[in-house]
Order: structure tokens, then sequence, then C-alpha cells
């Protein structure tokens, strides 16, 4: 019974999972398949492999369906995190990439219903349409970060190093100290003193 | 555009070993092995075997009783297939063809009741829209909890063929409780039960899809 409609599905007909034939991925060593078994055991680096192997196909697929590119990367993820939930279904013996197409196909079809109710329900933002009681506050104002480069100069290499991990990349306390070796408790002293010294020097111009 | 490889950085730590899922082809079989002997056991002891057995002599009841099982059979078949990602959707048609026979053997018996002067609801009880949705309830939630773990892609297409295997497997066991043909009221409350039954696994699969988020 398994044999019958199973084994004609299995082989991709439409759209997205054409893509298939032209861009046939392939691992570094191993076969998915063998991949996809020691990862069902629990072996991370087979994963990692897997993973970024399979990561171009996941774009291309996406790719030929979404227009955007944040759709895309977002489909991209969305797969990756399914396969990682359904990861228990592949079933050892059967060819892995109609079982990774069949999960693609399904999250790249959310992906497209997602962005076509967020176009028909969201509008891009018109600037320009916006004025403002004081004639000043109608400037565009784009932010120059040179300004704020070249105060960087002023501080200290730690206190630069803080601003950089904690302000500029968005690290938590506990990473930024891991990241740099410098202590939670020291980073946050440096912070605080480069932020007013930024104040003091960019201060007349906000 | 850096998601990626972020991504792949957090799932490659998540990662844990698996207890990989059996064959849908093993899982429906097991679980068709207890729902049926769990069938015939009521029906044997609770039910009229012999009444049925003199049914039996009439090749259209044949018809109709095996019918009823192949859908309910098929049904759930399909239902453990699309339970798996890589399994084809037209599983899901599978079930189409014996409910097809089953629903013109049943029409046609109700015809011919109707024709020898029997009326539109002649022996039909509510019992049978009890015994069908009272009985097929926990039967699709055991099927829904057996598909749950498979996560399927489809959940809402996935449930109703669940709920329509559960319901004509109770179905057919309902022969053995009913020893009369059936008549169109019969046939619509079979329908309003498989219907019921249906509606509400799609709607227990969406929640259970929404809050998975």
């Amino acid at each position: 019974m398994t044999q019958g409609p199973d084994r004609a599905g299995a082989a991709p007909k439409s759209g997205a999972a054409s893509s298939m034939e032209a861009v046939p991925p392939s691992p570094q060593d191993g076969s998915f398949e063998s991949l996809m078994v020691r990862v069902q055991d629990g072996d991370a680096r087979a994963y990692k492999r897997l993973l970024e192997s399979v990561v171009p196909l996941l774009r291309s697929l996406s790719l030929r369906a979404l227009r955007h590119p944040h759709d895309v990367e977002d489909a991209v993820q969305d797969i990756l995190l399914t396969l990682h939930r359904v990861r228990h279904t592949y079933e050892p013996g059967r060819p892995f990439l109609p079982w990774l197409i069949a999960i693609s196909r399904r999250r790249i079809i959310d992906r497209q219903r997602q962005a076509g109710r967020e176009r028909r329900r969201e509008a891009a933002f018109a600037a320009e349409a916006e004025t403002f009681r004081s004639p000043a506050a109608n400037n565009p104002v784009v932010f120059d970060d040179s300004d704020l480069m070249a105060a960087m100069v002023n501080l200290t290499p730690t206190e630069r190093r803080a601003i950089e991990l904690l302000k500029l990349r968005e690290l938590s306390l506990k990473e930024a100290s891991a990241l740099s070796g410098v202590s939670a408790t020291a980073l946050k002293v440096a912070v605080h003193r480069a932020m007013r010294r930024l104040r003091g020097l960019l201060g007349g111009q906000s | 555009m850096n998601g990626a490889p972020e991504m792949i950085e957090t799932l490659v730590r998540d990662l844990r070993p698996v207890r990989r899922l059996a064959p849908p082809f093993v899982r429906a079989t097991l679980w068709l092995l207890f729902v049926i002997a769990l069938a015939l056991a009521a029906g044997f002891t609770l039910g009229q075997p012999v009444a049925l057995w003199h049914r039996l002599a009439s090749p259209a009841f044949v018809v109709e009783f095996a019918a009823t099982w192949l859908t309910g059979v098929s049904a759930a078949f399909a239902a453990f297939q699309l339970s798996v990602p890589d399994r084809s959707r037209n599983w899901a048609f599978v079930p189409m063809a014996p409910l097809a026979v089953w629903l013109t053997a049943s029409g046609s018996q109700c015809w011919r009741a109707l024709s020898a002067g029997g009326g539109w609801g002649q022996g039909a009880e509510p019992s049978c829209f009890i015994f069908v949705a009272g009985a097929g309830a926990p039967i699709t939630l055991s099927l829904l909890l057996a598909l749950r773990r498979a996560a399927p892609l489809e959940p809402v297409r996935t449930a109703l063929l669940g709920a329509l295997g559960a319901a004509a497997l109770c179905a057919a066991a309902l022969q053995f409780f009913h020893p009369f043909d059936v008549t169109f009221l019969d046939l619509g409350f079979h329908a309003a039960a498989v219907a019921l039954l249906a509606g509400l696994a799609a709607l227990l699969a969406r929640t259970t899809r929404t809050r998975r988020g």
C-alpha cells in the first residue's frame, strides 16, 4: 500500500520544486541521507554540515516564489525551524531531498500567504507627506554617523570597545564581557563614561 | 541577510537525539488493529451478531458493509500517510472511492426501502447519531493523538481524513447494533455524525497549529 501513490508523490512536480534538477546540491562528505540519520542520533557536526549544504537550495527555492529578499530570508529560516521540529519524521532509507522539498514548499506557501496579507493590510510609509508645525522639524535630517565616528576617536580603547559591543552591536553585558575579556562591571563603567563624553562632544548638534 | 547562519548555530546548539517515527504504514496498522479489535469485541458481546450474519446473505448489504470498512481503513491509512512530509498528497483521494460506494449502496438501500412502502425514517433512531458521534469522538481523539507526534504539514486535511476514518469505522461497527436496512433519515444521521466529528477534528487541528505558531 505504501508503494502506490506514495512513490509517485516523491518526485516534485511543480513550481519551486522543479529547480531541484537545475541545482543539485551536495554536502561536502557523506550523502544527505547518511547525514540526516546521524542528525537524528544527535550528531551536531553532521547537522551543521547538512544545514549549511541545504541553505543555498532553500534560498533558490524561496527566490522563485517570493519577491522580497526579507521574505526569502524569512522563508529559509521557517524551513530550517520546521526541519528541526520534524526531524524525527525522516525515515532512514528514503531519499532526503523530497522530504526537505515537501517541507520547503509548505513553508514557502505559508510565507507567500503571509506576505500577501501584509501587502493588503500595510502601506509603505510616505515620509514626504508628513509636515510639522515647527519649520525646523520639516527639514529632512539624515543621521550622519561620521560625527559619531570622529567623536569616538576621543574615547579610550576600553570605552570605544564598550560602546561598540553594547551600543552598536547591542550585545548583553554578559556576552560583551565574554567577548572582550573585560568584566561586566568595568564595561558598565566604561560605557557610562563613554556615553557622557560622547553626549558632551555631540550634544551641540542634536 | 545574516539570519540563516545564526539560526543554524542556534539549531545545532539545540540538537538532541530524537526517537524516529515508525513508518506510517506500521503506525496505521497498529492503530487500526486496536480500533477494529475494540469494535468487534463490542459488536460480538453487546450487539446482535446473529442478525448481522443473516443480513450478510444480501449481496447489496455485503457491498455496503465492505465499503464502510474500506472507507474507515483507507481514510485512517491516508491520514497517517499525510502526517509525514514526503508522502504524496494524493493519499487524500484514496478513501473517496470506497466512500462513494458506501454512500451509493446506502442510498440505493434507502430507495428500495422507500419504494417497498417503508417511510423516510422507519426504524431510524437518533441513537444511530449518538452511537457514531459518541463512539467516534474518543476514536477520533485517539487518532489525532497518534498523528500529533508526526507533526503533519497540513493538519486540517489530515484531521478531516482521520475523522472520516473514525466515523466510518463506527458506522461499520453500528451494523452489529442496527439489524435493519438504512433509511434516508439514518443516512442523514450518519452524515451529521461524520460532519460533526470532522468539524471538531478540523477545529482542534487548527487550534493546535495556531498555538504552535
